[in-house]
């Protein structure tokens, strides 16, 4: 086994997916046969190889910092399940 | 021949005389899918209102004589877009309900052109899928044989185009995602180089392989749609701020001198016979036309699935962090705290192949598998973007099959991720490679199913690769045939 229900579990957990425990156990299967094959690559010697990250080669693009038009409160908030005084409402935090 | 069975290039020339007006075209259209949409499942939204203003707007825009190449031509857009005042699902139930405040700047640049947008199209969730199987609305199914998969994950986008529902669409592609499709259901899919065509607005999937791309009828299409939509956007920066050439001028027909490799890894076992045979028929047309065949390498290509796995879940795990239920998209109103919310929300919102994405992306990008997943998967990405430059020294494009096999039956791959990830082993290293590539019609199989053959260019050749692509389509008549799709 490359993965155990229980890592599957904590992944889960940081992935903020609430997960069955149907779920778990398919997924636990899954994601080891997926691991399995990906382990192809553990035979190609990368030393010294330089990650790509982006395939066209660029640096950092800078531009001016400019005010530009946005949204409204009322577009940014237009698909909010729920909002109040211009603000994303959501249940309490902090105690 | 109907209204709905001309090109672009075909309807610009009828709107421009006055033979037809928007009105009457979007009219043919939006009864063409009203009449097949039930069989095909391939629009979430029809624009049956907005479509008509639009037409009226783009027949005003004519008769004052202000045309743009796109003026009245009738396009529908993937469920990934951003379309102002329009739903955008990305055919998931998390984001059911969303209705877009703004444009995606491909959305916007058509638009400006005053094409009118038919409808919005379905596609597997998120863009994640090679069936279009994994759509909360549905799947789609192929007009060529409705028991057979369109491919994905824009499968909806292909279909609509083989079965003259829009004369054009976008679709996405960050593994193979335009071509597929286009190959499984006999049309022209260009996926363009990474940084050809901006990706703002549109729903991020992996956003170091995403990539816009036209689906159309045939290269000339192809060639339209890319101009409009090509070229730097501000609101992007990982689009490339370099001239955008005349795409249409350049379909001379001319192969004199032109190489045209063919990498032996791609010709493997797996790879279905009559798809073997497709490629190997092209090839030979090429000759004829006068290109230089030749045999090349591209010796990474066995580890492009894994590799592409890894990167486009890692990505995709942060990407679709945003959905949350906080701001936007399906929210569980029944979790008593915060954090109960957002796994609740992601739990009922995302489907079974978004959430193994998620996992399999948050695995490898955890403490203690980052650099063992990860960053080994970015090195041997190096070394497939190398392959294909070191094969761009010897030769102009790449001949290849753009699946190993024809569409598959529905449900067919369904119960394993693993063999439905392998059906993109050809397209896969294009997008870790960031460079072109597109589909075109090659024939088609002993079922009837359509082969697409796939034209690789060099980055920021589609000039190149539209005219040898072109130039195949002039010598043959495989683009011409329609489905025997009556309704």
């Amino acid at each position: 086994m490359r993965i155990t229900r229980a890592e599957v579990e904590h992944v889960g957990r940081l992935a903020r997916l609430a997960l069955s425990d149907e779920e778990l156990d398919s997924l636990t299967g899954e994601m080891d046969a997926i691991l399995d094959y990906v382990e192809q690559l553990k035979t190609l010697d990368t030393e010294g190889i330089v990650p790509t990250a982006h395939a066209v080669p660029m640096e950092n693009a800078f531009r001016a910092d400019e005010v530009k038009p946005g949204f409204t409160p009322e577009q940014a908030l237009s698909n909010a399940p729920d909002a109040a005084e211009s603000a994303f409402r959501v249940r309490r935090v902090i105690e | 021949m109907t209204i709905y069975d001309l090109t672009l290039a075909e309807l610009r020339t009828k709107l421009d005389n006055r033979e037809l007006s928007a009105v009457e075209v979007t009219n043919a259209y939006l009864e063409r899918i009203a009449a097949t949409n039930p069989d095909l499942n391939t629009f979430i939204t029809v624009c049956n209102e907005t479509a008509l203003v639009e037409a009226q707007a783009a027949d005003q825009a004519i008769a004052a004589g202000e045309v743009a190449p796109l003026t009245g031509l009738p396009i529908a857009a993937k469920d990934i877009f951003n379309t102002a005042g329009l739903r955008t699902t990305c055919a998931s139930r998390i984001l059911e309900n969303y209705v877009s405040p703004y444009d995606a700047t491909a959305i916007a640049r058509i638009k400006a052109q005053k094409a009118v947008i038919v409808g919005k199209l379905n596609m597997d969730e998120f863009a994640m899928g090679s069936s279009n199987e994994n759509s909360a609305f549905g799947a789609v199914r192929n007009p060529w044989n409705l028991e057979h998969v369109p491919g994905g994950s824009s499968g909806g986008s292909a279909a609509s185009i083989a079965a003259h529902q829009a004369a054009a669409a976008l679709g996405t592609d960050t593994g193979g995602s335009v071509r597929q499709p286009a190959a499984h259901c006999g049309v022209v899919g260009l996926k363009p180089t990474y940084g050809r065509v901006s990706r703002y607005g549109v729903v991020a999937y992996a956003s170091s392989l995403d990539q816009v791309g036209p689906i159309t009828r045939d290269v000339r299409d192809s060639a339209l749609l890319l101009q409009a939509i090509a070229g730097y956007d501000s609101a992007d920066s990982t689009s490339v701020d370099t001239p955008v050439p005349d795409y249409q001028a350049n379909l001379t027909g001319d192969l004199k001198g032109m190489k045209i490799g063919l990498p032996k890894e791609y010709f493997i076992e797996g790879l279905d016979k009559d798809v073997r045979a497709a490629v190997e028929a092209a090839a030979a047309t090429y000759k004829a036309l006068g290109a230089e065949i030749i045999e090349v390498s591209l010796p990474h290509t066995s580890y492009a699935v894994a590799c592409y796995y890894l990167i486009a879940t890692a990505e995709a795990s942060s990407n679709l962090a945003r959905y949350d239920g906080v701001r936007y998209g399906l929210r569980d109103e029944n979790a008593e705290k915060l954090i109960d919310m957002y796994m609740q929300s992601r739990a009922t919102g995302f489907g079974a192949e978004v959430k193994r994405r998620i996992m399999l992306g948050t695995y490898a990008l955890s403490s203690g598998y980052y650099d063992a997943y990860y960053i080994k998967a970015q090195k041997v990405r190096t070394l497939i973007r190398q392959d294909f430059l070191d094969v761009f020294e010897k030769v102009d494009t790449l001949l290849t099959p753009v699946a190993p096999t024809p569409a598959f039956a529905l449900g067919e791959k369904t119960d394993d991720p693993l063999q439905m990830y392998l059906s993109d082993i050809y397209t896969i290293p294009v997008n870790l490679a960031g460079t072109c590539a597109m589909s075109l019609p090659g024939g088609f199989s002993t079922q009837g199913l359509p082969i697409g053959l796939q034209l690789i260019g060099k980055p920021f050749d589609e000039v190149t690769m539209l005219r040898t692509a072109h130039a195949f389509e002039q010598a043959t008549e495989w683009h011409k045939r329609t489905p025997n799709f009556k309704v």
